[in-house]
Parts: C-alpha cells; structure tokens; sequence
C-alpha cells in the first residue's frame, strides 16, 4: 500500500532524508520510530502529499507521488499534531467542512457514525476551542477517518496526552487498524509502538535503519537494539 | 529497478528514476501478504474518471465549503471584521485632520473618493494578512492541502471569503462616510466601481499574502508586494468614483469601469494558474 | 582558468572597451542640441538604461517561467541576477530622468505616465528582492519569485495605461508634452548613430553582467555546498 524507493528530500544544501526504501503492506500497522531529526516527518508529509520527494519513488494506495497526488488524497486520512481543527467552529462544524471537502456521501450519517467511533457524539455542538487536547486528538482522528481512507498516516499522535486520554488513542488506534486500514504511525515511545504495530521501522540520519516484525521483538531488549541502532 | 540517488548535495531538484506519471493512472496489484496474522485489507480502489460537470460541481463545494467556514469562523469570533471597521473609521478620522476635509463642493468628489479608497485599502490589507496567516498559525493550511480538491478552488474559496469580508466593512463605512461628508454615497453606480475594485484587490491579494505569510517580514510584506501592483485598481476606482459623486457624464465613467473589468478578468485568470505553484512544496 | 571563465574575461574587456567608446562617441562625435543644449547627452544613457531594465525584467519572468516548469536551480540563478541588474538599471533611468528634467522644465519630477510606472516598476522589483530575502527554503524561494515576477511583469503595461487614462481624461494641466517620445524630437544621424550604439553597448553591459553575476551566485552556490558538507562530515 505504501511504497518508497531511494526516497531522497533535500532542504536546500540539507539532505534530510537519505534513499529511504520502505514499504507497507496493505493492511499493516508500522510503527517508524527514530530520534528527533531523523526525517519521520519529512517521510510522512511527502507520503501525505504535503511535500515533493527531491529524487526517488513513492507509491501509495498504488499511486505514483507526485503525479497522482490527487487520488492519494482521497484514500488517505492524516492525523498530524496539528489538530487540524478550527477552534471557532463547534465539532460537528468542523467535520462538516471536512465532509464537504472530501466530498462524503451522506453527510448527516457519517458524522454519527465517526463521532459515536471516537466517543465524542456528547460534544458535537461545543467549539473546539474548549476541547481538551486529548478530545481534539479524538476529533482529529474522526476527521481522518470521515471519508473512509484506505491509507492513514499519523504522526506522533500521543504527544501532549495524559494517561486517560493516550488509554483513549490506543482504544481509537486499534479499532482503526481492526477494520483493515494500513497505518504507518510515528512514535518516540518505544513501548507504545509494541504494543500496537504489526512491524517496527527505525528511522536515523534520513535511512531507514532496521526493521523487524513485532514476533521477532524481544520487548526487553528492543530499547538496547533501538539505541545501538540510532548512534 | 534501483535507482541510486546522485552522491554530493546537489542544488537542482530532479526527479529521476519516476516512472511515467502520466500514463500511470491505474493502481498496480497490492503486495502479497505473507503473514496470516495480518488483517484482512481494504481493496484498492480504483481511479475516478469524471466529466467536466462533476469536476465543475467538486470544484464549487469545495470553494464553497471554505467560504461557509470562514464565514461562521468569523460570526463566532468577529476578530477579522471588527479589526478592519474599528481601523477604517480611524483612517477616516486621521484625513479628516491630516487633509482639512471641509472643502467646496467642487473638490468634495475627488476627495470623498480619495479617503474612500484609501480607506479601502489599507483595511483590506489588515484582513487579507489575518484571514491567511491564521490558517498559517493553526497549521490548518496543511488540512486544507490534504483534502483532493483542486488548489484553485481553495484560492477561489479564500479569496471568495476575503471579498465578502472586505464587502462587509465597505457597506458599513459608505454610510458613515455619507454622513461626515454629508455626500450621498449610495449610488448602485458607485457600489458597482466598490465591487470592482474590490474584486480585483482582492484576487491580487488573496495571491499575494498566500506568499507573504511565508516571509520573515510577514506583517509589511503584503503591503509592500501588493501595493504597486494594485495601482491600476486605485487609480480606477478612485476616478471612477469621484466622476460619479461629481455626476460626471458616462464618458468619464465607462472608460475606467472597463479597466477594473480588463484587470480584474486579467488577474483572476493569473491567479488560478499560478496559485497551485505557491502552495504545491 | 576555464573556458567559460576566459570567455568572460574577455567579455569583460570587450564590455569595458564598448563603453569608453560609447562615452566618446556621447561627448565628442553627437552633435550639441539647439534646443536642449548639451543635458540632451543624457538621453543616450538615459534610455538605453531604461531598455536593459526591460529586458533585465523580461528575462527574469521568463526564467522563473522556466524553472516553474522544470525546477532547475539555474533559472532561478538566471532570474534573480538579472533583477538585480534591472533594478540598477531602472533606478538609474529614474535619475537620469530626473538629471535631464531640471534644466528643461524646472523640476525635479513630474507624475506624467513614463516617468510615475518607471518608478512603480522599480518599487514592484525591489518588492521582488525583499521578497526573496525573506525566504528560506531555496524552493519555496524561487517558486515565489517566479509567481511575483510574473504577476509583477503583466501589471506594468496595466499600470502604465490607467496613469495615461488618467491623463487624457483629465488634461494635463501641468508639465509639457514628454520630451521623451520618439519622433518629437528630431534626430540627425549623428545623433541616432550615437544613439543606436550606447544601446548595444548597453545590451553588452547587461549580458556582461549578468553572466558575471550568474557566476558569483554559482561560487557562491559551491561555497555553500562544500560548508554543508564539511559540517555534516
């Protein structure tokens, strides 16, 4: 579902990411974990069309980027630590817009239904700007979901969340995967990638590093395995 | 194939090593799955074929969708247009001491028109930077970028919304500005150079500060790329305007209200084959 | 030293000749006007400067057509060189102008058409070179850059017919007729001659210039690339 070959970016005379060769299988969940600067957002945004590759291929949902950015868009949903949101508008606002920009059909049940989903169904008509940030994540994740992408990407979701609310994400997260979506996340939390992914990718210095399938992890010492690799 | 990326930094951006986009349109077969404890996925769907209504249709729901949640955005939260009333009236305010703005009649159109659309402009300004920079700010241009839409229609959308804002403060300032000048300006002619002009300053605008909010110099760099170029359009309107408060004949009207069409046509037509370049990375 | 760095020292010298002659030809072979007297030798530089800040301008739309297109890094070397060079050229049209405006009909500016979008232009290019400092990512750079130049470029013709509008709608009520305007003034053949050359020798100029110009950014470029490098070693 997701494929990159050689995917190189530069930022000027910075070279960021360094002939990444990833791939995802339809229907996997993949953690891609590295440490800060490694280029885990710069992957994600070229994947979510958000940014041009400067050499290289990539393929998602079977659609070269970034020819056909167009279609990619229609099958991908994107939760980024940006909420997404407009704090003016009340919840169900917000996913209306949304709704009407990615052309859903049956507006009306959809937004029940992707509410209900991420427990929210109580607040649709609060603005978002009253939102706790774990709310807003939840909504972000509605709003990801509302046009019933076959892809999703989610980058660092869990930051800024307490504890319930990160308990919350995990319950959302694997209910999305469950319906046979293909999920690419990043994460600096080693355990919580564990503990939802499918496969484990590590990201360093813009090159994909290592990469093992969560049967081959032992968890106890994927942190010394995690280590050695970034340094 | 595998495709070696060239061995030092290089400044040009190539993409070698693509396959041929544009005769690509059909998704290649999805991976096999080795593993069974893997869920069963989605399909592929394929790619839509659509005709030129459907596109047209997409296009105006989309354009239409951003101008309803600017529109509500700002009936909740009135920042925009109560920063471009409160500035307009404070502009009035500083000609009227700055200029000495009790003059003889004959002068009064020139100068009502001249305040008018300074007025006009520099409030204009104030919302064109906000109305983007905040979807800067919140990083809800990226929510904008994602949905597979065409990029024309959120630049029609915004500069759509920026039109109807800019509108609003002119319909409220044209009484006022009757009032203190004790000049009629409600004209259905004079609204029609309003919304001409407008219209223009608007579509450059929109354009503009789509880039300028990118800038380091944010807040005076809209002025600063915006104003010569949009000379045309003041000189226009205010002619135009001060020929119709002066109850000039059509000969002094018509040949600039067709330079604001001329102008207008000119740059919308620029803006939609340019505005996919500013905001594709 | 390479082949294209040998060529453009000897452009260099060319240009350099070009131009001394040029000077010659303005003070010693052109003949004195009757009317005007001897401030009339301005407009050999005055206009030809005023035709290198179009073509400087010119180029840069068209090279930051071109990169749009392909997203070479040379184009948009290409274009902001040569805005640089027009702005220079732009400013010193506006100055001549003004040098030339003095004596003739005693004042230093008038807002007649010519002169009032000469100005604009060069407001609208320096706006283009702000814009460009403000920017970072070399991309986005030369992307915006290319969008203003482009609408920058279509606005001047725009420009200059609304201010014309305006003044023959409402007569000019100050100010003579543009001195200015081909044909008005009678030209002898000495004084074409004179005139013809300082504008090739003009054109030399701009491309020696640019080319040099081109070739300072490319160092530059180098030097920058060999920096990053040897950080990230």
């Amino acid at each position: 579902m997701i494929e990159t070959r050689s995917l190189t970016k530069n930022f000027g005379l910075q070279r960021v990411l360094r002939g990444v060769d990833l791939a995802v299988a339809p229907g996997e969940f993949v953690a891609l974990m590295g440490p800060n600067g490694a280029g885990k957002t710069t992957l994600l945004r070229i994947l979510a069309t958000l940014a041009r590759p400067s050499f290289g291929q990539a393929r998602v949902a079977g659609f070269p980027l970034p020819a056909g950015a167009g279609e990619v868009r229609r099958r991908l949903g994107v939760v980024s630590h940006h909420p997404l949101l407009y704090g003016d508008l009340t919840a169900e606002e917000n996913l209306l817009f949304y709704a009407r920009m990615y052309g859903v059909r049956q507006r009306a049940q959809r937004l029940n239904t992707v509410l209900e989903q991420v427990g929210l169904a109580a607040r649709r008509r609060d603005l978002v700007r009253t939102f706790s940030r774990g709310m807003q994540q939840r909504l972000a994740i509605a709003r990801a979901v509302l046009h019933e992408p076959e892809v999703m990407l989610f980058d660092e979701p869990y930051t800024g969340l307490d504890q319930d609310a990160s308990a919350m994400l995990d319950g959302v997260l694997r209910d999305v995967a469950a319906r046979g979506r293909t999920v690419l996340m990043t994460t600096h939390d080693l355990a919580r990638g564990l503990a939802l992914a499918d496969r484990m990718v590590i990201l360093s210095r813009g090159v994909i590093a290592h990469s093992a399938r969560r049967g081959e992890i032992d968890p106890a010492t994927f942190g010394q395995t995690y280590a050695s690799v970034v340094n | 194939m595998h495709c070696r990326p060239p061995p030092a930094v290089q400044l040009r951006t190539e993409y070698k090593c693509m396959p041929n986009s544009s005769t690509d349109s059909h998704p290649a077969a999805p991976l096999p799955v080795a593993d069974t404890d893997v869920p069963r996925p989605l399909p592929a769907s394929p790619a839509r074929t659509e005709s030129w209504q459907q596109k047209a249709a997409d296009f105006l729901r989309a354009a239409g969708a951003v101008v309803w949640k600017d529109l509500s955005a700002e009936r909740r939260s009135k920042e925009l247009v109560s920063a471009m009333l409160v500035f307009s009236l404070l502009v009035v305010l500083i000609f009227n001491f700055a200029l000495e703005l009790e003059r003889s009649r004959a002068t009064l159109a020139t100068v009502v028109s001249g305040v008018l659309w300074v007025t006009f402009i520099f409030a204009g300004t104030i919302g064109l930077n906000r109305s983007l920079a905040m979807e800067k700010d919140r990083g809800s241009l990226d929510g904008l970028l994602l949905a597979p839409v065409d990029r024309s229609a959120l630049y029609f959308g915004k500069a759509a919304g920026n039109l109807l804002f800019m509108g609003l403060v002119e319909i409220i300032i044209l009484p006022v500005l009757s009032v203190l000048f004790n000049l009629s300006l409600i004209n259905p002619l004079l609204l029609l150079v309003v919304l001409l002009g407008t219209l223009g300053y608007a579509a450059v605008g929109t354009l503009l500060a789509s880039m300028a909010i990118h800038s380091r110099a944010r807040d005076v760099m809209l002025p600063i790329l915006l104003f010569p170029v949009a000379i045309p359009v003041l000189v226009a309107s205010v002619k135009a305007s001060a020929a119709i408060l002066a109850a000039a004949g059509w000969d002094e009207i018509g040949p600039w209200i067709n330079l604001l069409i001329g102008y207008d046509v000119i740059f919308v037509a620029i803006a939609f084959m340019v505005f996919d370049y500013i905001v594709e990375e | 030293m390479s082949k294209s760095d040998r060529n453009l020292q000897i452009l260099n010298v060319v240009t350099a000749l070009l131009l001394v002659a040029a000077t010659g030809l303005v003070f010693l072979y052109a003949p004195r006007e009757t009317s005007m007297g001897d401030v009339q030798r301005i407009f050999y530089f005055h206009v030809p400067s005023a035709w290198v800040a179009g073509l400087a301008f010119l180029v840069t739309v068209i090279a930051g057509i071109a990169y749009l297109r392909t997203h070479e890094g040379t184009w948009d070397v290409v274009a902001s060189s040569s805005v640089e060079i027009g702005v220079v050229f732009a400013l010193m049209n506006i100055i001549t102008g003004a040098i030339w405006a003095r004596p003739i009909w005693n004042t230093w500016w008038t807002w007649d058409p010519r002169l009032t979008t000469a100005t604009i232009t060069w407001l609208i290019y320096v706006a283009y070179l702000m814009l460009r400092a403000g920017i970072e990512d070399p991309d986005r750079r030369a992307r915006f850059a290319a969008v203003y130049g482009i609408v920058g470029f279509v606005s001047v013709p725009i420009t200059y017919f609304s201010i014309q509008m305006m003044r023959s709608i409402h007569p000019v009520l100050f100010g003579p007729a543009n001195p200015l305007a081909k044909g008005s003034a009678p030209l002898t053949p000495a004084m074409l001659q004179t005139f013809l050359f300082c504008l090739f020798t003009f054109t030399v100029v701009y491309f020696c210039f640019l080319f040099n110009r081109i070739r300072l950014q490319r160092l530059n470029d180098r030097v920058e690339q060999l920096k990053a490098k040897l950080l990230s070693a």
